[in-house]
């Protein structure tokens, strides 16, 4: 079984990856375009890409414990989860900066004043060097440094999740599932973090 | 009561469905490559207020006990019993008891008011509410002389609620309105919209409507009112003291810790709606700003 889900990921090119995985970001642009998203559109776009962008962070955390603890080997599509995170990240940023906030001063002024918005900007800025390092030339020019620099990952996905806590109002379950499933993903590396 | 308040937004000013619905269409079309910079310029004149689509308004909710995505209330509140339904007013009235919801709406003269709403996060949206004062409602039960406040209780009921499972929020959810705010002619128990019952996704049978104030200070669905002495916990503020104070008052010169409240987004706007400037006391300064002479609004937000 598992020999054969190994297999059968060493077939799959990563740009079928890139593409299908890249979909929905034009799909709900379209659906918050023609009134899929509600009447009040931007906030639902905005939210579905930075949603998206956790959602491919944790599944990069996932690859190593999946190959660790079930000898499924994903480690070939790391990479490409990592940049297209980055990638929502990216629209995530520029929907608020572009349709919500609209004016640069207040983009500025939000990054600077309002604490969950300063969160959320650090983790996009730790994921922009793994981004620029993210093809082979960078891995083979930067050898084992390159490892050590893409554990960033670890903080700006910790980031990303503070952030989505913080930003919702009251309690709410969403976010705080998140947090338990990226703690417990970092857990699970509890002892390499420390080596 | 001092005076009655004249509403200048009309029914004229309500668009009929199908144009709304047709020009909604037109404009999405349109502001995609044009944009609506002059739509968008200056105060926003009463006259240029145009009601949201029935639609937008039902649909589109805050009601945490029925979920926290807007779309949850509508599709949620469905399994809440709002007849019949009964109002207990107690504390510092003249005739406590449980006032039966029927009882309530036929001693009231519902009259229609289109004010704007505007939410915490920078949302907003026009609204053609059905009600009646609530001056005429707190009148009706005699509200004693030592009375300051005016306590507000949202029904709790595990069984029809499915959001109260988590506690988002401190249930039930309460809020409070100093006297004279209760006593102000703008403050309406709000029935209807559009001339329809109110939906339960917006607080069937009856919720408080406070068009100055932060949409959360329009409690819905109300089981108890009580007149105090003292100013009354509501509920966001027990949940975040530091983010939402009792008065809320709609002022953009006071920023909120996580959203800026200078601006606002008209729902239905389309994605590329451009903000709006928010309005002091959401547009009703003239009205209330006298409710407040002397107050320092910064400290008092």
């Amino acid at each position: 079984m598992i020999d054969r889900i190994n297999a059968a990921a060493r077939r799959v090119p990563t740009w079928v990856v890139y593409l299908i995985l890249l979909l929905p970001a034009p799909y709900t642009f379209y659906l918050a375009l023609s009134g899929g998203l509600g009447p009040d559109p931007v906030k639902p776009l905005e939210h579905k890409y930075g949603e998206i962008a956790l959602q491919l962070l944790i599944a990069g955390l996932c690859v190593s414990p999946l190959r660790q603890y079930t000898h499924i080997n994903l480690i070939k599509f790391r990479r490409t989860l990592g940049v297209l995170a980055f990638t929502y990240v990216a629209l995530h940023l520029l929907v608020w900066a572009l349709l919500d906030v609209q004016t640069i001063g207040r983009v500025i002024e939000d990054i600077i004043k309002r604490p969950y918005i300063t969160i959320g900007m650090a983790g996009f800025v730790l994921l922009l060097p793994l981004a620029l390092t993210s093809n082979n030339w960078s891995v083979r020019r930067l050898g084992p440094r390159w490892r050590k620099l893409h554990k960033l990952t670890y903080i700006a996905v910790v980031l990303g999740g503070v952030h989505f806590i913080w930003l919702v109002k009251g309690i709410q379950l969403e976010p705080l599932i998140y947090m338990a499933v990226i703690l417990a993903l970092l857990a699970l590396r509890y002892k390499r973090l420390l080596r | 009561m001092a005076y009655r308040w004249k509403n200048t937004l009309t029914h004229k000013d309500v668009t009929p469905h199908a144009a709304f619905l047709n020009r909604r269409q037109l404009m999405a079309g349109l502001a995609a490559g044009v944009g609506l910079a002059g739509v968008a310029t200056g105060a926003l004149a009463q006259d240029t207020l145009e009601p949201n689509a029935y639609e937008d308004i039902t649909q589109y909710n805050n009601y945490y006990e029925f979920g926290t995505g807007k779309g949850d209330p509508a599709k949620n509140a469905h399994s809440l019993t709002t007849s019949p339904w009964t109002v207990k007013i107690d504390g510092l009235v003249d005739k406590p008891g449980d006032y039966a919801m029927a009882d309530i709406m036929d001693a009231m003269t519902i009259e229609e008011r289109i004010y704007r709403f505007r939410c915490v996060e920078a949302w907003s949206m026009v609204i053609p509410w059905n009600g009646f004062e609530l001056a005429d409602l707190l009148a009706m039960a005699g509200v004693q002389y030592e009375a300051k406040y005016v306590a507000f209780e949202t029904a709790l009921r595990p069984d029809e609620m499915p959001g109260v499972r988590f506690p988002a929020l401190d249930w039930p959810y309460v809020e409070g309105l100093r006297l004279d705010e209760a006593l102000h002619p703008l403050t309406i128990m709000a029935t209807g919209i559009y001339g329809k019952d109110i939906p339960n996704q917006n607080g069937a049978p009856m919720r408080l409507v406070v068009p100055w104030k932060y949409g959360f200070k329009s409690i819905k669905s109300i089981v108890r009112i009580t007149l105090t002495d003292k100013e009354p916990p509501t509920s966001w503020n027990k949940a975040n003291a530091r983010e939402y104070g009792f008065y809320s008052n709609v002022n953009p010169e006071v920023s909120h810790p996580r959203w800026s409240q200078a601006s606002e987004r008209m729902v239905g706007g389309g994605l590329f709606a451009k903000r709006q400037p928010t309005l002091m006391f959401n547009g009703y300064e003239e009205e209330v700003a006298g409710l407040y002479e002397g107050m320092d609004l910064k400290a008092n937000f």
